[in-house]
């Protein structure tokens, strides 16, 4: 036992990202969180998407389903449905998961599944060349635009509160102890965890840089030091738990207006967490008590010859005529 | 038949009116047919009942229950001679061309059959027409019997019990054909056994109908329905139901859905019956309601890699949807059933009618080539069985498989004896444990001879695995190299060959009459009940005649098709579609090309009066190359 974060290595697939690539650090975050938490490789489910993040399951060493462009969600739902004694981790783009897949994503929160949804951010549809993504604002011209964005983006993290996630949370692909703690808290929550993990695309994205985040361009006229824009919400004091449902909307409320920020200051960390909302396993399992110990996967479906023990009298009582 | 608004329980009245003929030992055959509507259009319901069995409906109408005037009008030409119409009496000076539901069209077609018939304006007027033609009409005073059932219940307000309208109509139809009346309430209490007091309530009006009937109609009527001993347990249901009963039996343990007609209410059914008995620990069937049907084919996916059997279920607009998640499945060799209930087309087409326009999608629908298995049933009985051996292909073969019905099959009802279910083995095919990994390197995608690769579920110690929708190696990781390529594409088609070896021949093929004639149908899906019972009629009058009904329709047996259409001199195709797609699909594969074609594509199933009469015109060199079916309202 105990293992560690190389163990969750690939070391027969090479890991085709750009250098510098923020997906790197989210590769590192999984595996170190993966290990910290004491999850062996089989335990655990990383489901896909379409695009340079959907290339992430390969890089870990678990059970990895690279799926289709937008459809993470729905694959890993019904993953997680069939075994819920899985650990499953949807993980996809910000175009996958708010574009393509926004029905999903917003559908996903109604259900509340024991799952984590890590969403890499970068403002760009890097695979296909940098196009403009739902998370990039409005007016904002990357380099591979011919003209600036014409649509406004996305609120990653209020569409989460909104929709129904009990979790919703922003981390940074280069603090990779940041992440891989949120990584964890996301893993550990009890119901359906949002990261919202800001990735600098360093082949696209020339604006949302990793210089950008950390603040080079506006360096301390005193000590010469960046400023970074990102500030951690736990060090401001910021109370994310719901501990009653008293206080849920008072605090929806204030996750949103922190959520509402961006430029010069960017808040990472935990915005909203709430585990007094029942998961999809705790519904499924009022009306089928036994739903955790024998789950769909789990169920024998013959005898030790192969014949259906299945009794289908209850159904047949109302159609029989005789 | 009943007919009425949908909405005035026209359904109900024809489920007791099947139940209480079942009861009786007698043989039911159900057509329901309604609009894309919640309430208000025509809907109506059409029983066949028979001492012997039936496989299909007929034109034929002896008693019509209309509920309104709309019903009689429509039908009024189906009712034979000596049959009757059941009407209210306040209906008759309805002007037919003022009934707010009957569309221009129609409208335009009563009005040339005013004309050329000389019928006046008022449903009177037709009712005279029909009477004419020597039908019975039976003016029933819905209004005065229901103020008079309330006085017995002790209802002051009519409006409170004018939904049971319907059951008076059974219980005038019963005392008409003078059948035992206790039936009837038998299927009545049995209908509402969840409810006891609607229950009493409903006995009444019944036995309040039958009384008055019997004594105001005396004998004009004289069809009759006798009950006849039978000694086997029998069932009556819907290709709906016996769908939803087949997937549990087959192991479904994930049912996927999103809402859609016809498909939907085998979900419902499913879920409303979720807990299942097992003999030993009970098991349970988890049904979803996703957010389109992207996410139901998707998630359905999601559920058969975890290791459940999964499925969904759908019609046309849905499948299409599901075209991406298809073809992903594929090429991740997914055991995923896709349950596809046809209905008209193309777009929203004909949302409630039948169809059989989507063989062809089904084959070709998803990008790329990858091997599927569709299997098409011509039955209820064939929808109950099919339904469970679907999964054993599905995870024999680790590819999706289609199983194609359509709302023929989905919304008719059917009288069987009981299933014998007993005998139906569960074949996992190669799937892997974590002690048979122990020690050993897992490859979910190696070669193989077959190339079918021993599964392992997601979540087995020992088994580590990846899947991708690129194409990939033999451990699920990305490749593009061409001679893994090649070998991968090879690898999952010649999958198709040991279907094809190995599925059995009833599963492939089913023959029915006399297949050495030099006649021969051919077809599949819902027509074969008609073509069953017209191949009999012929057979009675002399003719010779063959049936072959394909339900391997995908891969093809191409070689037992060929054997079988090889130097016949007809060859009749009959589809409810256009362009008769499984005749062109048998001639680019075996070369031999259907010469007569049966078609229909009024969104109404075919009826054996209409399928008999096309099929004989062809044999006696009366009908051109291609007969156009059109009946039903």
């Amino acid at each position: 036992m105990g293992l560690k974060p190389s163990d969750f290595r690939v070391p027969q697939v090479y890991a085709d990202w750009c250098p510098g690539c923020g997906d790197f650090g989210i590769m590192n975050g999984l595996q170190m969180a993966f290990a910290e938490l004491g999850l062996e490789p089989h335990q655990i489910v990383m489901v896909s998407g379409i695009g340079c993040s959907g290339k992430e399951p390969h890089n870990v060493k678990a059970y990895g389903v690279h799926t289709l462009h937008g459809r993470t969600l729905p694959f890993a739902m019904g993953i997680k449905v069939a075994n819920p004694r899985l650990e499953v981790l949807a993980i996809g783009g910000d175009g996958d998961g708010l574009g393509i897949g926004a029905g999903h994503f917003v559908n996903a929160g109604r259900k509340n599944l024991d799952m984590t949804y890590i969403i890499h951010n970068n403002g760009v549809y890097g695979l296909t060349k940098g196009q403009a993504s739902p998370t990039l604002r409005l007016g904002i011209q990357t380099k591979a635009l011919p003209k600036p964005n014409i649509n406004e983006a996305v609120n990653s993290i209020g569409l989460a509160i909104i929709s129904g996630f009990t979790f919703a949370a922003r981390s940074y692909a280069y603090d990779v102890r940041h992440l891989k703690e949120t990584i964890k808290k996301a893993i550990q929550h009890k119901g359906l965890a949002f990261i919202d993990c800001l990735q600098p695309c360093p082949t696209y994205n020339n604006i949302t840089t990793k210089d950008w985040y950390s603040g080079e361009d506006r360096k301390d006229p005193t000590t010469g030091k960046p400023q970074s824009r990102l500030y951690k919400l736990e060090e401001t004091g910021f109370d994310p738990n719901v501990r009653d449902w008293s206080e849920d909307f008072q605090k929806k409320i204030a996750a949103m207006d922190k959520a509402r920020e961006w430029g010069d200051a960017i808040p990472i960390g935990v915005f909203y967490k709430n585990e007094l909302e029942p998961t999809f396993q705790e519904r499924i399992s009022k009306r089928i008590p036994f739903y955790v110990d024998r789950p769909p996967a789990k169920q024998k479906l013959g005898d030790e010859n192969g014949f259906s023990k299945v009794d289908l009298t209850k159904f047949m009582k109302g159609l029989k005529t005789s | 038949m009943a007919g009425g608004a949908q909405g005035s329980g026209v359904d109900t009245a024809a489920n007791i009116f099947g139940k209480a003929c079942g009861y009786g030992g007698l043989y039911v055959f159900g057509r329901r047919e309604y609009h894309s509507n919640i309430k208000g259009l025509h809907s109506y319901f059409h029983l066949r009942i028979s001492p012997k069995e039936i496989l299909a409906n007929v034109n034929d109408v002896d008693l019509l229950a209309a509920f309104d005037a709309e019903t009689a009008v429509r039908h009024i030409n189906e009712v034979v001679s000596e049959g009757g119409i059941i009407i209210g009496s306040r209906q008759m000076n309805t002007k037919v061309l003022d009934i707010p539901t009957l569309p221009p069209e129609l409208k335009a077609e009563h009005v040339r059959f005013m004309k050329e018939k000389t019928v006046g304006e008022t449903l009177n007027d037709w009712l005279n027409y029909a009477k004419q033609k020597n039908v019975h009409v039976f003016h029933v005073p819905y209004m005065k019997l229901l103020s008079q059932i309330g006085e017995k219940l002790g209802i002051q307000k009519i409006s409170k019990i004018t939904r049971m309208i319907n059951v008076l109509t059974i219980g005038v139809s019963f005392a008409l054909f003078k059948y035992d009346r206790n039936l009837a309430e038998k299927a009545v209490r049995d209908t509402f056994s969840e409810k006891p007091r609607i229950a009493d309530m409903n006995v009444t009006a019944l036995n309040h109908a039958y009384d008055y009937a019997e004594e105001n109609f005396k004998n004009d009527f004289k069809r009759r329905l006798e009950k006849t001993a039978v000694n086997e347990e029998r069932l009556f249901l819907t290709g709906n139901q016996a769908v939803a009963m087949g997937k549990v039996l087959g192991g479904c343990r994930v049912q996927t859905y999103y809402p859609i007609t016809p498909a939907a209410d085998e979900s419902e059914y499913l879920e409303a019956n979720q807990i299942l008995k097992t003999g030993g620990e009970d098991e349970a069937i988890i049904v979803i309601q996703t957010e389109d049907e992207i996410a139901a084919v998707n998630s359905a996916s999601g559920a058969a890699l975890a290791g459940a059997r999964a499925a969904t279920s759908t019609s046309g607009p849905g499948f299409s949807l599901m075209a991406e998640g298809l073809s992903w499945a594929g090429n991740s060799e997914v055991p995923l059933v896709i349950t596809y209930y046809q209905r008209g087309a193309p777009a929203t087409g004909l949302p409630t009618r039948n169809g059989q326009a989507d063989l062809r999608f089904a084959m070709h629908a998803g990008h790329g080539e990858f091997p599927r298995i569709i299997l098409a049933s011509g039955d209820i009985q064939e929808c109950f069985y099919d339904s469970a051996k679907v999964f054993n292909l599905a995870e024999k073969y680790q590819m999706p498989v289609i199983h194609l019905l359509d709302k023929a099959m989905a919304n008719c009802s059917q009288t069987y004896p009981i299933f014998d279910y007993g005998k139906f083995k569960i074949e996992r095919g190669e799937l892997l444990t974590e002690k048979d990994l122990e020690g050993k390197e897992y490859q979910r995608f190696r070669f193989t001879e077959t190339g079918v690769s021993p599964r392992v579920v997601l979540g087995t110690k020992n088994g580590i695995h990846w899947y991708a929708g690129d194409e990939h190696n033999e451990i699920g990781h990305i490749s593009e190299e061409p001679r893994n390529r090649r070998l991968m594409v090879e690898k999952r088609m010649k999958k198709l060959e040991l279907v094809e070896k190995e599925v059995p021949f009833e599963d492939k093929l089913k023959f029915y009459g006399d297949t050495d004639s030099e006649n021969i149908v051919v077809s599949w899906g819902s027509p074969k009940g008609a073509i069953i019972e017209s191949l009999e009629k012929l057979k009675q009058e002399g003719f010779s005649i063959g049936f072959i009904q394909v339900r391997l329709v995908h891969p093809l047996p191409t070689e037992e098709v060929k054997k079988t259409l090889e130097g016949k001199k007809r060859i009749i195709d009959v589809e409810d579609n256009f362009s008769g797609q499984l005749g062109g699909i048998i001639k680019e594969q075996t070369g031999i090309a259907p010469n007569y074609h049966v078609l229909k594509y009024t969104g109404r199933p075919m009826t054996t009066t209409e399928v008999y009469e096309a099929l004989k015109a062809i044999l006696t060199e009366k009908a051109s190359e291609r007969e156009v079916l059109m009946f039903g309202a």
